[in-house]
């Protein structure tokens, strides 16, 4: 089995078998992160670009780790501080970037399909790392990595996710994934945050969280985001809290090993109350571990081997 | 030569084995400081058996640990498939050990060099010894074994495999002429 395609866009596009490769090579690069020297040579003198166009923590310096582990040159480019606030745009950044030669362009970008575009037009491999509310495929890889190594298989568990689905990426690429990896995937969340294609994913739509985590094996949280609120589609983040929060209670309802995820960055007490992020259920952190492996996953899947 | 040749048995890998594992013992004055690294997928059932060969002997177990070479391959880049990475696992610290690598066959040389780049990331060992069930020669690189099974000299055009119970059901070692 290899990984025959230069660009992972969505896990729409994946196969089963594919996936599978992903997630058992990055378990075995799990190793490479608890060593006292963390680097091993394989992608000497290939270049990874983070083209960041969006906010964040957790991915940019997730993609930067995998990428310096495997020993790659990592150049990190954020919007704010590039030509970009000069007002070029997305395809004349990529030609500038590609007569560099880089060997992989990792882009996060606000507007959904910007991957897309970015693939057609360079040579180089494209990892989306977060297109607007479209898909997040390593999120979804990391998140199915972390439900396969607690759980020991991902077909046949349930799974409940909980928020703002409608402009949620990592919800879109995790029920894309774990449908075919034959997963039952609930949703609850407000109807003003529900997309009507739901039901034709295969997913169970609830507006009640304590019936979607009813009996599940896993609860996954989404973050609410207040920089795609601009229409008011609820009131206030407190009247969201008392009916989304995930508290004890709720947890109680699910199965008694139940994981608790949640793709971070928190909002405690918003969509997670800080005794339920910090207990024992909670993998959170663990997720964050594991996305370092699923992306040297992938820059070694994508990489050479080309002759 | 279009037949298939079986040129060591199921008796004659078990006494090559039984010998290596005395010789281990006798370069390395005892098992103490002693760990055995078997390079995936063949060499670590060896190195399994060898590990319980000396308990057998000294009454302990000497550490062992499995190293997958993919990542320090120096062909990744021709390769016309990128090889499946399996699972490293090298529970015990290599500092000051008297590590033994242990592969089924020693042929080019190169996935030793990439074992030994490999181990080095790991740690500081004493030293290295290398401990092979067959030396079919060809080397590419200034690499030889310290503990030979037997040494089978070949031509480039033929293929041994060493097959072993672990792996496809029976112990022996073949020599295939290639299609």
């Amino acid at each position: 089995m290899k990984l025959e395609r230069k660009d992972i866009l969505g896990i729409r596009d994946l196969s089963v078998d594919e996936i599978n490769l992903i997630l058992d090579t990055a378990e075995s690069f799990l190793e490479i992160s608890t060593r006292e020297i963390k680097k091993v040579p394989t992608l000497r003198g290939k270049t990874v670009i983070n083209l960041f166009y969006e906010a964040s923590t957790r991915t940019r310096t997730s993609f930067e780790i995998a990428g310096k582990r495997l020993s790659a040159d990592t150049i990190n480019i954020s919007a704010s501080t590039s030509s970009v606030v000069k007002g070029e745009t997305l395809i004349d950044t990529a030609l500038t970037l590609e007569s560099m030669h880089p060997d992989v362009i990792v882009i996060r970008h606000s507007a959904s399909g910007a991957p897309h575009l970015l693939a057609k037009t360079i040579r180089a491999s494209v990892i989306n790392a977060g297109d607007g509310t479209h898909e997040h495929p390593t999120q979804a890889l990391l998140d199915m990595m972390t439900m396969k190594a607690r759980k020991g298989r991902i077909a046949g568990l349930k799974v409940a996710i909980v928020g703002d689905i409608l402009h949620s990426r990592v919800a879109r690429s995790n029920i894309y994934g774990l449908r075919k990896m034959g997963a039952r995937v609930a949703v609850a969340g407000p109807a003003t945050m529900m997309p009507l294609t739901m039901v034709e994913m295969g997913v169970e739509v609830h507006h009640r969280i304590e019936e979607a985590v009813l009996d599940a094996d896993v609860i996954m949280m989404l973050r609410i985001q207040t920089e795609r609120q601009h229409q008011n589609i609820f009131p206030t983040l407190r009247e969201y809290a008392r009916y989304f929060c995930l508290n004890r209670r709720h947890l109680d309802l699910a199965r008694e090993d139940c994981l608790v995820m949640h793709p971070g960055p928190i909002n405690r007490g918003v969509e997670i109350s800080p005794d339920i992020a910090d207990g024992p259920a909670s993998v959170i952190l663990e997720q964050v571990a594991n996305g370092v492996a699923v992306r040297m996953a992938l820059l070694y899947l994508l990489t050479g081997g080309k002759a | 030569m279009e037949t298939n040749r079986v040129v060591m048995d199921a008796e004659g890998i078990d006494r090559s084995l039984t010998r290596i594992a005395y010789e281990i013992l006798e370069k390395n004055k005892g098992a103490t400081d002693v760990a055995l690294v078997g390079i995936r997928t063949g060499g670590v059932f060896l190195a399994q058996r060898l590990q319980r060969k000396i308990a057998a002997i000294e009454s302990r177990d000497v550490p062992l640990g499995v190293l997958d070479i993919t990542l320090y391959r120096d062909d990744l880049d021709i390769a016309k498939k990128k090889p499946r990475l399996e699972k490293t696992d090298i529970p015990f610290s290599l500092d000051k050990m008297k590590v033994v690598l242990v592969d089924d066959v020693l042929f080019t040389g190169r996935t030793i060099r990439a074992a030994m780049d490999a181990l080095i990331d790991f740690g500081r060992p004493r030293f290295i010894q290398l401990a092979v069930l067959i030396d079919r020669g060809h080397r590419e690189l200034p690499i030889r074994a310290d503990f030979v099974g037997k040494n089978l000299p070949s031509s480039l055009w033929e293929d041994i495999s060493v097959n072993l119970v672990e792996k496809n059901g029976r112990d022996e070692v073949v020599i295939e002429a290639a299609r």
